[in-house]
Parts: structure tokens; sequence; C-alpha cells
């Protein structure tokens, strides 16, 4: 596909909405749909996303759409796929449907998760798709299991004695491959090939699919509203958030950098990582390198690339 | 014009059963349930007619009750009649969705089987669980025994789809009491009941791919209000689609329901109301004390929302005392809620009798005869001395 020929597809997610100026999940979903060939369910559960794009009287969606709550998108869309399955069965309905469940990080990797193991488990044909901007922005910037360490957010502010959040990220995309669903993948709203590659894959699996993309929110990173894709092919870039899908348990690397950035350089990007840079916190700096280096090993071996270890990083 | 009745057959089930078989015959699209007791029977039938290929059901076993009221939404909102069934926690789990089911105004049918709510933890009947979510928007319907609860399910399927309504039922039993207690119950032919609920058509399908619609938009302050109106609105309309039902269903099966039902209520000086099982309970008690020569009666309550006050100072209107009882508490400090919002009912109305609450049953604690003619005993009192009612009474407690 390109890039003159996406432009071309059809909208299913139309302009107007109220998102801010520089956001990424309406990139992510437009790339996303467009690689739908069948007509969508969309299902969306409460955050950024709907919020700004279902304002009443106003829709954004040329799709069907329903949300209903936080933590249960994949649950409501295993009804409506389960209703597509019975109607069908009967006769009632005829037409090839695809079911899309969006959910930001806050609604997927914590208090969607359950819902979200639920629907794989139980195979329900759909496609669950996780915008991840690293935080609970909608309510304001507050850490997620996805937050990296070290970032300044409102409930894992940067004080005086402690630098940001503590932990490191949840690996959801592991998890969820774990499920043994045939289609899991990492992407980055930043590489809309690789995306709009992945979304076709996961709307043609045999089963339900998973993708998790990076999608820049610039609020809660602090970042310009211009630097939005730069920033998100930051993240690829320094390893932070590697790009591979695990299609029937095989796992393959979709990217590699050619010359890894250090992920300081990325952070450097960022107001929610300013604090990091004072020279109270190198060994923080030091820790955070070393954890994104052993994760990127980790994910060299489970893609078969054996003394894959990148010389440059 | 009248009709003959239709053929019945004449089975003995447990109300657990009874349920079960109403769902076999309704056959929804879609059934998304997670086991609990008491009501896990339901579900586990439930499974095995959908295995056995009985029904044309799709069955989603989801990993929680709030996934169940989840993907029943979702099902329902599809375009697929769609059910799912819960007590006490589950119940207590599905809250969320509760409130938004009946603010998308989804018409969900949901058998619920009567547990008390935890702290301590304990699986016997009371009305904690349903009384709780007496203000989520839905329908409740109350039924006495296992025959009840046939036919609110059956009848309940037309009144929640009815275009005028659109709103979610509740119909509930007692747990173990009634979903455990074997009686004969008349069950209705599968292609007659398959008749009276006909086909399920909801107003805006999401999978009529043709008319997308956006379901469950953010609503602030310039239309929540007027959504929430229109709400309030259906449930009012939703009185009169209750009896028209009930009078549709009573053609079938020869068996009339109203809003309330007076048992021995001509010439009663006194009363007790109640919801459930015990009015079994408290109708042989009646029928002990009226052959014993006093004058008092029973006034059950069948639908409780939407609530019937009018139904209930008509059904009161000649009496000097009432004894109101509640399976559950509100913690108010002002009586259960089928007292609160009797005594509420009977402030605009013209007879106003002394009123005295019951709390009893809670967790499964036994209601026997001898603890109802108590009641009964003390209303006298009440009817027949200058005593002030008003006051909060426990039955069957150790003090």
């Amino acid at each position: 596909m390109a890039l003159p020929d996406l432009a071309k597809k059809p909208q299913r997610f139309t302009g107007g909405h109220r998102a801010c100026a520089g956001c990424g999940f309406p990139i992510t979903i437009k790339i996303i749909l467009q690689a739908a060939e069948n007509p969508v369910v969309v299902g969306c559960s409460t955050g950024c996303m709907e919020v700004t794009s279902t304002i009443y009287p106003y829709t954004a969606w040329e799709c069907s759409f329903i949300h209903s709550a936080f933590e249960n998108v994949a649950a409501t869309i295993s009804g409506v796929e389960t209703a597509y399955r019975s109607l069908k069965k009967q006769g009632k309905i005829q037409e090839e449907i695809t079911f899309i469940a969006f959910g930001g990080d806050g609604g997927t990797y914590d208090i969607g998760l359950q819902a979200l193991s639920g629907a794989m488990e139980r195979g329900h044909k759909m496609v669950y798709i996780c915008y991840d901007n690293q935080g609970y922005m909608n309510t304001g910037i507050q850490r997620s299991s996805a937050t990296p360490r070290g970032a300044n957010t409102t409930t894992s502010p940067a004080g005086t004695h402690i630098p940001g959040k503590q932990q490191y990220p949840k690996d959801l995309t592991a998890i969820m491959a774990a499920h043994n669903i045939p289609y899991v993948a990492q992407s980055s709203m930043s590489h809309w090939n690789d995306l709009y590659r992945k979304a076709k894959k996961a709307f043609s699996a045999d089963g339900p699919a998973f993708l998790n993309v990076l999608s820049t929110c610039r609020l809660g990173w602090a970042t310009a509203p211009e630097d939005t894709v730069d920033v998100a092919e930051g993240a690829v870039q320094c390893k932070l958030w590697p790009l591979f899908e695990v299609e029937e348990g095989v796992w393959k690397l979709s990217f590699k950098p050619r010359q890894p950035l250090p992920v300081a350089d990325w952070m450097k990007q960022q107001g929610r990582f300013k604090h990091l840079f004072r020279p109270e916190n190198a060994e923080l700096l030091t820790d955070i390198q070393r954890e994104v280096d052993e994760r990127w090993e980790k994910l060299l071996k489970r893609c078969g690339i054996e003394n894959g270890g990148d010389k440059q990083g | 014009m009248a009709m003959a009745l239709e053929a019945q057959k004449t089975t003995a089930l447990t109300g657990n059963e009874a349920a079960a078989t109403a769902l076999r015959q309704i056959e929804p699209d879609v059934v998304a349930a997670y086991p609990i007791t008491p009501q896990t029977e339901i579900v586990q039938l439930f499974s095995t007619f959908v295995s056995d290929g009985l029904v044309k059901t799709e069955f989603a076993a989801v990993e929680s009750e709030h996934s169940a009221m989840s993907a029943t939404i979702g099902a329902a909102a599809a375009g697929a009649r769609a059910m799912t069934a819960t007590s006490s926690n589950g119940l207590a789990f599905m809250w969320e969705m509760l409130y938004i089911a009946a603010g998308l105004r989804i018409p969900i049918v949901m058998p619920v089987v009567n547990r008390a709510l935890s702290a301590p933890i304990n699986i016997h009947c009371d009305h904690s669980d349903t009384m709780g979510a007496r203000d989520a928007g839905w329908i409740q319907i109350y039924s006495e025994n296992a025959q009840e609860m046939y036919d609110n399910l059956i009848q309940a399927v037309r009144i929640a789809e009815h275009p005028e309504v659109l709103l979610p039922i509740m119909v509930t039993i007692d747990g173990f009491i009634i979903s455990h207690g074997m009686e004969n119950v008349e069950l209705l032919q599968d292609q007659v009941v398959r008749d009276f609920v006909g086909e399920y058509h909801f107003p805006y399908p999401l999978l009529d791919i043709e008319h997308p619609k956006t379901i469950g938009p953010l609503t602030l302050q310039d239309f929540y209000f007027e959504h929430k109106r229109e709400q309030a609105e259906a449930m009012q309309r939703s009185k009169a689609v209750i009896t028209v039902i009930a009078d549709d269903f009573a053609r079938l099966s020869g068996r009339q329901y109203g809003f309330v039902e007076c048992y021995k209520m001509k010439g009663a000086k006194y009363a007790l109301v109640v919801l459930g099982s015990t009015a079994g309970t408290a109708k042989y008690v009646v029928d002990e004390l009226r052959q014993e020569g006093e004058q008092c009666g029973l006034v059950k309550i069948r639908v409780f929302r939407p609530f019937p006050g009018p139904e209930l100072c008509k059904a009161l209107a000649d009496i000097k005392a009432v004894g109101i009882m509640d399976r559950s508490d509100s913690f108010s400090t002002q009586g259960g809620p089928v007292f609160a919002e009797t005594k509420a009912a009977l402030y605009q109305a013209s007879n106003q009798p002394k009123c005295v609450n019951y709390i009893y049953g809670l967790g499964g604690r036994d209601i026997e005869p001898s603890l109802i003619r108590q009641a009964f005993m003390e209303v006298k009192d009440l009817a027949t001395s200058n005593a002030v009612g008003g006051g909060i009474r426990h039955l069957g407690v150790r003090e």
C-alpha cells in the first residue's frame, strides 16, 4: 500500500472530533480502520477517544459504534460478536462484519485487563487495539502500568524525594501472546506501513487478535504538537518500544534500528522526563537504559535472533 | 374476543428449573452469564440446553458478572435478544452496568435469585441485592413462587421490548426457598411462548451496517437531563404496558397478574404488606386468623419498580394499621425500602393507616408462621389502640 492510495480510502473516523492538536490516537485509528475490508462495528472504552469523538449530538464515527463503560470494551464487543454469530447462524444476517475494540492503556493494561483476557480466551473473532499513550491522559495524566519508569505524572510526580514513576511498565503484549491467540503484534503510529500491515493481518486472523500501538499524548508527554509522530518514532528507534508480531505463536521482530538512539535522547524530547537530567538522577537513567537493553535482548531471543545483541546499543 | 386457554402441562420443578424452562422457551439469541449460588443452576441447565441443541442460543460463558452484563448489553444493542442471570454479589458486581443498561434503554430480561449481600458472606435469601439495585432504572418484578417466576419472565420479555418502554427488567425469586424448592408448575407449550414473545426488534441495532449509529455517546449539560427525563417517562409509560401484557398473558394462561395482589383484604381492618415467598406463608397465616374471626388481610407487591403507589393506597384504603415487611435493611434509620416507599405513597392517600416496619429474614433466617402471626397481632394492637405507629421492629432476631 502506497501512502497516496491509503489517503484515498474512505474514512470511517472523520474530522471535526475534539481531540487535541497533535494527538496520536486519531492517526492510529484512521490507519487501522483503513486496513479493514469488511464493514466494521467499533467498540470503545471510556477515555479520550470516546469523549472527544462522540459529544452528543455529534459523532466522528461513520460506522456502527458502541461505548458503555471504561473497563469492559472487550466484554461489550464479545457480546456484539456473539450476537452476530447467533443471527448469522439463523440466517438473519448475511454480511461479513469485522469487530473492533479500542481501549487506551488505562482501559487495557489496568482496569480492563480481566475483560480483555476473558474475551481473548473465549476466542471471539474480534481485534482488540490498545492505543498506548503511557498513562491515564483523559483524567489528567496519571500513571498507568504502561507508564515508563521515571515519568512525571500527576500520581507519580517528580518530587524532591521521588523522581517520578518508580516501576517499569508491564509487558502487556507478551501477556496477550501468552493467551495463544492467532495474532498479537506491537506497532507504533509513527510507522504507518507497519501498523497498516499488522492491522490487515489482525483482521484476517482466524480468531481473536490483539494490537498494542504506541500513540503519543502531547499533553501528557509534554511535547510540541508538530512533534507527535517524531516522538513516537524515537521510542522505536531507542528500542523502548520494539515493533514485533507473534503469529500462531511464532515471534518475529518487525524492525531493528540501524543505529539505536540512547533512551536518554528520546527522553530529552519530552517534558515528562525533564527531572531525570538533574545530576542526582544520573544513575536512574543508567538503570533505565540497562532495562531497555535487557528487554530488547529477551525479545531478540524470543524472535530466534541468537547473539543478536545490539552492539551499538 | 374470547379465546380458549392454551393447553398446559403440570410439571414438578424447582424455581431455578422453572426459570431455565422459561429461558429455553423464550429462546434468546444470546445468553452471557456467570455462575453464583443460588442462581448457578439456571446457567447450568441453560448450558445443557445449548449443548444438546434444544435452543438456537449462542452461550458466552464470560469471566465475571460485570462482563456478563456488558456482553448482554453489547449483544442486545447489536440486535439480538440477550439475557443473563445472577444473584447477590454478582448483581452488585454488575452495578455500574445496570445503570448503563437502563440509560442506554437496552431491553434485557434478567432472572435474579435473591441472596443476601456480603459482608458477612451468606448464601441464603434476603432482598438486599435487588433492593440495592432498586434505583438503577430497571423494572423489578418479585415472584412469590416458581409459577410466578415462570409467568413473570415470559411477560417481562414483552414489557421490556415494548417500544413505549425499552427498559431492562429483573424478575426475582427467593434464593433456596423458591430456587431450590420443588412445586407444581403449569407450563405453556414451547410454541405458545415463542409466539407470545415474538421477534426481537431493537430500534437501533449495531449490526444494521447500512444505518450506522453511535450508541453510548458523551452527553453533557446540554442533553443529559433530557435523556434522563425520557428514561423516567418510559418507566411511567411501563405501567400501562405491564397491565396490557398481564391481560394478554391471562388470556393464554388463565393466570392474571397485577401490580399488587390483595389477599382477603375485603373487610380487613389491618394488614401486612410483603413481597416474595413470604407472601405464601403469610396467606396461610391469614387463612388461620380469618378462621379465628380476625379481620386481617395481606397485600403482596409484585411490581416494585415502577412503584405501585396508587395501587397500594387503594389496597390499604379501608384499614387502620399496616405492618410493612422488609427482607432487607436500607440502614437509613428510617426502615427498609418497602416501608419507606409505602409510607411515602400513603402520605397522599385519603386514608392513612398507622404503619410499622418489620425487618425480617435477613441472610435466610426462617420466617415461620408463628412470627407472621406475632406481627399480625402487633398490627392489630396498633389498629385497635391509641398507640402511635411508625416504628421499626425486627422479627425473628436475637435481642
